[in-house]
Order: C-alpha cells, then structure tokens, then sequence
C-alpha cells in the first residue's frame, strides 16, 4: 500500500551568528548549511494499518508526510503509494489520499460546513449519488447533522475537528494522513475524535498514518508505532511491546502496619517511607512486579497495595533521551 | 530608556535579514525615480522654471525622496502590529513590563532606520550619476545640508508618531485595514508626496501648512535644496517639534484608553 | 470553470457576513484615488500638457489602468498574498488536491473592495471619453476593450510573477506591491516622453506600453497604418501571462524539490 525504501531528504538552510558585524555581514554574503531531515528511511505499511508515527519536533515526521502527499520531492530514494510514485503524479496521486492538518483548517471559515463540502466536492469531481451516500454515512458516523448549517467559525474545535475529518473522507480516500488531529481538543472530544478514526478505519478499511505527540492517541488508535528522531527510524513495531522493552521500571505503593520493619525486596529502590506508606521502584528487567508483591506480604502485614507503570509520556520522554533526539 | 534602545537594536538586526527586499526596494525605488523625472521634464517641456520650483530643484527633490522613502511615506502597514491588532493579540502584549506605545513606536522606528539606511546611499549616488539634467544637485550651502539633516530625522519620529495613530485608531474602530487606507492616503497628498507642494494652487498650500503632515517630507526635501530657505526651515523645526510632542503625548493616550477599554471587554 | 463559479459564490457568501466593512471599504477604495487624480489635475492646471498630451488624454490611459488594475487586484488576489500562503503552510494543502494550483489559488481569494476602484475609473473613462477630443469608431471601441481585457492579463501577470518569486524568497512580498501600485500611478502617461530604455522594457518586458500607450495612439488618431496592427497588438501584450505561467510551474517544481 505505502511503501518507501532508503528515502533520504536534504535542506540547504542560511546560517546566521549574533551581533551587529555579523549580520551586516551576512547581508552581503550569506553561508548556508545542508541538514539532512530524513537519513535513509524505510518503511512498509499495509492495507488497513493505523500507523503511529511519533518523535519529538523537528525529527522529520513532517518531512515525511509531505513527501508520502507528493508535496515534497525526496533527495534520492524510493517511494510507491497506491502503486504510484507521489511526486511524479502528483494529480493523480493526491485523489486517493485524504489528508487532514490539526492546525490548519480545510473548511471556509465564514460559511456553514456543507458548503465547504460542496465545494470539496467539486474539487475531487465526486459525482453527486456518491457524494450523498458518502454526506449521509459520515454524517451518521461522525453525528454531523445538527452541525452541517453553521458556520464554521461558530463550531467548538472538537466540533471542527469532526468536521475536517469528514471533509477529508468526501472523496472515498483510501489513505487518511492525520497530523495532529487531536491537539488542542479537551479530553470529551479528543475520545470523540479518536473513536471516529477508529470507526472510519474499520468501516471504510481506510489505512491511517497518524502523526501525534499524543501519546494518548497511539495508545488508543495505532497497533503499530514508528517512531523518528534526527532523521532516522528507530523503533518500527507494536505499541505494546515498544512500552515493555523500555519500561523497565514498575512502582509498587504499599500501605503497611508501621510498627512493623519493611524488608527491601531484591532490584527494587526505597522511593519513599513514611508512616507506613512506601513507594517502591521495581527494575522489571530482573525480576517480576508479582515476586516482589509476594515477598512484601510475605513479610509485613499489608493493608493496601498497588502498581502502576509509568506514565507513557515519560517513557518516550526517556527514549528521546536515550537517543538523544 | 535602556531597554527600548536595546529593542530598537534588535528590530534593526532582524530588519538587517532582508536582503531581497532591501535589493528590490532599492531597485524600484530608483525605477520609479527616474520615471518621475522624466515625467514631470515632460511637464515642463521646454522651460526649466516654474513658479516655486525649478526642474533642478525639482530632481534633487524626487531623488531625496525615493532615496529616503521609509523615512518619509507614510503608507507603510506593519502586518505584525496590524495581525495583533485584528485578533486581539495585542493583549498579550500588555503581560510585559513595559510601555506598549513605546515598544511598537521602537519597532516602527526601526523597520524604517534599517530599510533607510540600506536604500538611501545607493539611491543617492545614482541620483547624481544620472545624465543631466536629471542629475542630483549637492546641497544649498553647508547649512542647508545641516537643516536638512535635523528636519530628516524629526520627520522619521513626526511621521512614525502618525502612524501610531492610524494603528490606534483602527484598534478604537475596529475597522478593516482597507477603510483607514484612505487616510493615509489623503496624508500623503498633503506631506507633498503625490506631487510636491508648490504644485498645488496657494489655498491648497495655505491648507498643508496647518497640517502635521508637510512636516514629514516636503520640509526636508525642500530645505536641502534651499527651496525653504534657512530662516523659514528653522521656524519649520519648531512646528515639527511641537507636532511630534503634541502627537506622541496624544498617541499615548489613546494607546492608555484602549488598552483599558480592551482590558474591560476582554479583547 | 464550474468549479471557479463555485468558488466564487461561496467566497461572496463569505463577504456578506462583513456588509457594513465591505460597503466601507468599496467607499474607501472610489475615494482613494483622487488624491492621485487630485495631483494629476493640478499638474497640468500647472503646466497646461505633457509632451503634447492633454489631460483628458491622460485621464483617458489613467483610467484603463485604473480598470485593469482593479479587475485583476480583485480577481488575482491569490497571488497578491501568496507569500503568506507559504509562510503559513496553506500552499500545502492546494498541492494535496487533484486540481490545477493556479486554479485553487485564484478560486481562494478575491479583494472585492476593488469594485469601488473599478467604478472611479469608469466613472473617470466616461469623464475623459466625453472630454477628450476624439472620433470614436467601432474599430477603436474594440481596440478599447481589448487594451482592457489585455491589460487585466498584464496585471494579472505581474501578479503571478510576484507570487512565484515567494517560492525563492517571501520577503519581497512589500516590493512587488511597489511596483504593482507605481506601474498604476506611473504608467498612465504615454510612453513617448520616456527614454529609449524604458519604452522597451514596457513594450517587451513587462509589455504594459502594448495596452496603453501604443493603442491610445491609434485612439487618438496619431498612427498611419492599418487599424489591424493596433487591435491585435493588446493581444501580444496580453500574452505575456504564458512566460509567467510556465515560470510559476518552474517555481512549484522548485518549491517540491526544496521545501520551504
């Protein structure tokens, strides 16, 4: 379906130091600087997927998402989508794909929606029997009706966001680009909107890369993740097996008698112990939350007690680290 | 004090970073010069005088005029100021601990300078590389070129003053960009930018004397040549001073108003 | 065309949310140019002519441009704030769409408030037809309206010139607008009084001269020849656009390879 092999993407960019002498300087003559956006990136994604693709700001994600969109034209590198070669029928190719920037709007901003779609409808020469099925289906799907006659600029984001999706959708594509669809949305709409890529994705067999640094998007969308840093993939697989090999670190809370002696259990670190509350810290690369759990018990009387791994974004945060990207 | 200087410094750097505008500005500005210098030595014809304005002084005050165009013209719309103003950002603003008027009269101040000082020099010099007789003259006399310099600078602070104003004002009536054109327009017609003020019939100049507007560029541009002899120029900088300080004061207030108003309606 | 239509309704649509500031601009735009006017009048109450041109002649060319450069203001749009549509990313989402970008582009945007430009300069054709001195005959009605049609290209031209010109740099953006505004405030009068140089960068560079001033002689009955020369010379003029549109792919072929 998508699939890019060893696509690499140069910028030529003006460099520029501080002070007066300098940029007088650089009026009259200005250095630039190659920086490689993506060095040799190669993925394959099927039929069907919801792809994550996540890395912090400036790694390229972008980059490539314009290039699968044929909006930018790749250094050297390889790349089909539906069979074609995006930049090189770019017409062709950008009739089959949908794509929906978070932060820019599709939709006319002083106009209800459904003349935007009209509008949006002529532009893919979607023929007036499949343009009403499909208005009728999305606007079941996505609950749209009570909103098709407002303007658009009296919609709440959520409630825009809904709306790009659909518009994006008019055209039957069969590749749904998402940068960012959640951001800025509170947590009600962001479920909304994360359901209904889930529901378009299922019904419509639609694929979907999804660009995000949400992380609550890809827990919930994407079976798959990729995720880039200076230009290069670095881990490409499920989201789940991504969170086991990095999160090596489990918290147990435990709530004790505080007459009683808390015995520290092998690989673990005190993180706090007071009053017969402690936090304990588990490396679940040598041994198993469970075993821990069971020699505390074992040993004190315990009144409460839980676990919990940490929070996503910390651990992407600590990949970004250990990347250093 | 310290830090608006510093600001005004900054604004002049990053002004500094345009170069293709800088080369086109140049380019045109010195394009449309010497069309209008062989426009208006078509309207003289054969003559080379004319009441209140020889063609010498004529040539001399059109290449002054491109060569120091973002010191004088008025119709210059700052999009950043303008954005802030239309979405309500301006109130962002008003979270730092200093003057908002000063600050956007700083930034307007130096988008000018650096574009200025870039432009001029050029312009200057292939004014008096021309052919005659569409060369550029040198000053009057060495006090001229003095007066010049004096009433040059106070029209930059005279007519970034005005401009405040014309921000402010469409900050007050909300009103769309392309409405206020109209005035800064009218503004320029009166400063002797469309055509310069002897042109005009006597009642039309009697007009642009009690207007702030003559300040910002027929003044210098005339001085230079000793078209506004020394003794009228001098009388010339008092009224300009007395414009720019009535005009900043005035502008600060407004500034004061409609900052609170917009406090109150929450932007 | 349907498509352009469509654009073009929905963006009225749009305008009439804003009537009050709409009606106020399109005043503001049938006032602002007779500060020009105003210093034009004044010349000539001056000097009497320019180089054997009355005023009402000049008023005459004034007028056309004044026209051509609203209509094409109005519809080129697009173009005029294409800088920011690079800036702001929005370029990107007219390349993901299966249509033609000039297409997208001119269907976005339209400056309605030109229309009060537009009728000061009828106003002030049917001014200048009624005072200058002239034969009209239908060969010089045609000529007329092909100096229009023609010119409106020419604008529209140099329009799309300035937009491709973002694709390298998105700061000359001021300067263009410089130039567009001064060819309306300058090139009003008739070429003849221009050095040699001049004459031929606005017959065969930016071939404004092919509009105004060589048609407005014919108008005026200065030419020998045939008429013929001088209804299709606009055409030549108006074909300038073709060079301009091939530059504008050439631009978006670099805009693809490089990025911004």
């Amino acid at each position: 379906m998508i699939s890019l092999s060893h696509i690499c993407k140069e910028y030529r960019v003006a460099t520029r130091s501080e002070g007066m002498k300098a940029a007088l300087k650089s009026f009259f003559k200005r250095e630039y600087i190659s920086v490689e956006a993506l060095k040799d990136i190669s993925f394959d994604i099927k039929r069907g997927e919801i792809v994550g693709y996540i890395g912090p700001n400036g790694a390229g994600k972008s980059t490539t998402v314009k290039i699968l969109c044929g909006v930018l034209v790749p250094t050297s590198g390889n790349c089909s989508v539906l069979g074609l070669v995006p930049w090189e029928n770019r017409l062709k190719h950008v009739s089959h794909i949908g794509v929906v920037f978070g932060q820019r709007s599709q939709l006319l901003w002083d106009i209800p929606v459904i003349d935007s779609f009209s509008l949006l409808k002529d532009i893919y020469r979607v023929d007036e029997l499949s343009y009403k099925e499909n208005l009728e289906e999305l606007s079941y799907v996505f609950g749209l009706e009570e909103y098709l006659s407002i303007p658009v600029r009296q919609l709440s984001l959520g409630q825009r966001m809904r709306c790009e999706i659909a518009a994006s959708m008019l055209h039957n594509p069969q590749i749904l680009f998402l940068d960012e669809p959640t951001i800025g949305l509170d947590a009600v709409s962001q479920i909304a909107v994360r359901n209904y890529i889930r529901r378009i994705n299922k019904e419509k067999d639609v694929t979907v890369l999804l660009t995000t640094h949400d992380m609550g998007d890809v827990e919930a969308l994407a079976e798959r993740v990729m995720l880039i840093g200076k230009g290069q993939i670095l881990y490409d697989g499920s989201f789940s097996s991504m969170k086991s090999r990095y999160d090596t670190v489990n918290l147990i809370t435990i709530e004790y008698d505080p007459t009683m002696h808390l015995k520290q259990p092998e690989h673990t670190a005190l993180v706090s112990n007071e009053n017969g509350r402690a936090i304990l810290s588990v490396d679940t690369s040598k041994t198993a939350a469970s075993s821990v759990i069971g020699q505390l018990s074992s040993s004190l009387w315990v009144k409460d007690i839980s676990v919990q791994s940490r929070p996503i974004e910390e651990i992407i945060a600590e990949i970004y680290e250990e990347y250093e990207i | 004090m310290k830090k608006y200087l510093s600001l005004l410094k900054v604004r002049f750097l990053n002004n500094l970073q345009y170069r293709a505008a800088a080369i086109g500005g140049l380019v045109t500005q010195f394009f449309w010069g010497i069309m209008l210098v062989y426009i208006f030595r078509a309207f003289y014809g054969n003559s080379s005088v004319s009441d209140g304005m020889s063609f010498q002084e004529l040539v001399t005050f059109v290449w002054l005029q491109q060569g120091f165009l973002s010191f004088i013209f008025l119709y210059d719309w700052d999009y950043e100021l303008l954005e802030m103003i239309t979405t309500g950002g301006i109130c962002y603003e008003l979270i730092r601990p200093v003057n908002l008027y000063s600050v956007w009269y700083v930034k307007l101040l130096s988008k000018r300078v650096a574009r200025g000082l870039l432009c001029f020099a050029p312009v200057i010099l292939l004014g008096f590389l021309m052919p005659e007789p569409y060369t550029m003259s040198l000053p009057y006399d060495a006090v001229a070129l003095l007066l010049f310099v004096v009433t040059l600078l106070l029209s930059l602070l005279l007519i970034v003053a005005i401009s405040m104003l014309i921000f402010i004002s469409i900050f007050v009536t909300l009103s769309p960009v392309g409405s206020i054109s109209i005035f800064a327009t009218i503004g320029e017609f009166f400063a002797g930018m469309t055509i310069p003020i002897p042109f005009m019939p006597i009642w039309l100049q009697k007009v642009c004397m009690f207007l702030p507007f003559r300040y910002t560029a027929d003044l210098p541009l005339r001085v230079y040549s000793g078209n506004i002899r020394a003794g009228d120029a001098v009388v010339g900088i008092a009224i300009q001073t007395v414009w720019i300080v009535g005009l900043v004061i005035l502008g600060n207030l407004c500034m004061k108003r409609v900052t609170r108003l917009s406090m109150v309606q929450g932007g | 065309m349907k498509l352009y239509m469509k654009y073009v309704f929905l963006l009225l649509k749009s305008q009439m949310q804003y009537m009050s500031s709409f009606i106020m601009m399109v005043i503001s735009q049938f006032f602002t140019p007779f500060a020009l006017l105003a210093g034009i009048y004044f010349l000539f109450e001056r000097f009497g002519s320019i180089g054997g041109y009355s005023m009402f002649e000049v008023f005459l060319c004034y007028s056309i441009i004044g026209m051509c450069f609203s209509i094409a203001t109005c519809f080129a749009r697009g173009f005029d704030v294409f800088a920011n549509m690079i800036r702001t990313g929005s370029f990107d989402r007219i390349l993901v769409r299966p249509r033609s970008t000039v297409l997208q582009i001119l269907g976005g945007n339209l400056d309605l408030k030109r229309v009060g430009h537009f009728i000061h300069s009828i106003l002030l054709l049917v001014i200048a037809i009624m005072q200058a001195p002239i034969d009209w005959s239908i060969t010089k009605g045609i000529v007329l309206f092909n100096m229009i049609v023609s010119g409106t290209l020419i604008f529209s031209a140099v329009y799309l010139l300035q937009a491709t010109a973002a694709f390298w740099t998105t700061e000359a953006l001021e300067v263009a607008n410089i130039f567009t505004h001064g060819i309306k405030e300058h090139a009003s009068y008739p070429l003849d009084i221009f050095p040699k140089w001049i004459t031929v960068f606005f017959t065969f560079i930016i071939p404004f001269g092919t509009v105004n001033y060589l048609p407005l002689e014919f108008i005026l009955d200065r030419t020998e020849g045939s008429p013929l020369i001088y209804l299709l010379i606009p055409f030549a003029g108006g074909l300038f656009i073709l060079p301009c549109l091939m530059f504008w792919q050439f631009g978006i072929k670099k805009y693809t390879s490089t990025g911004s």
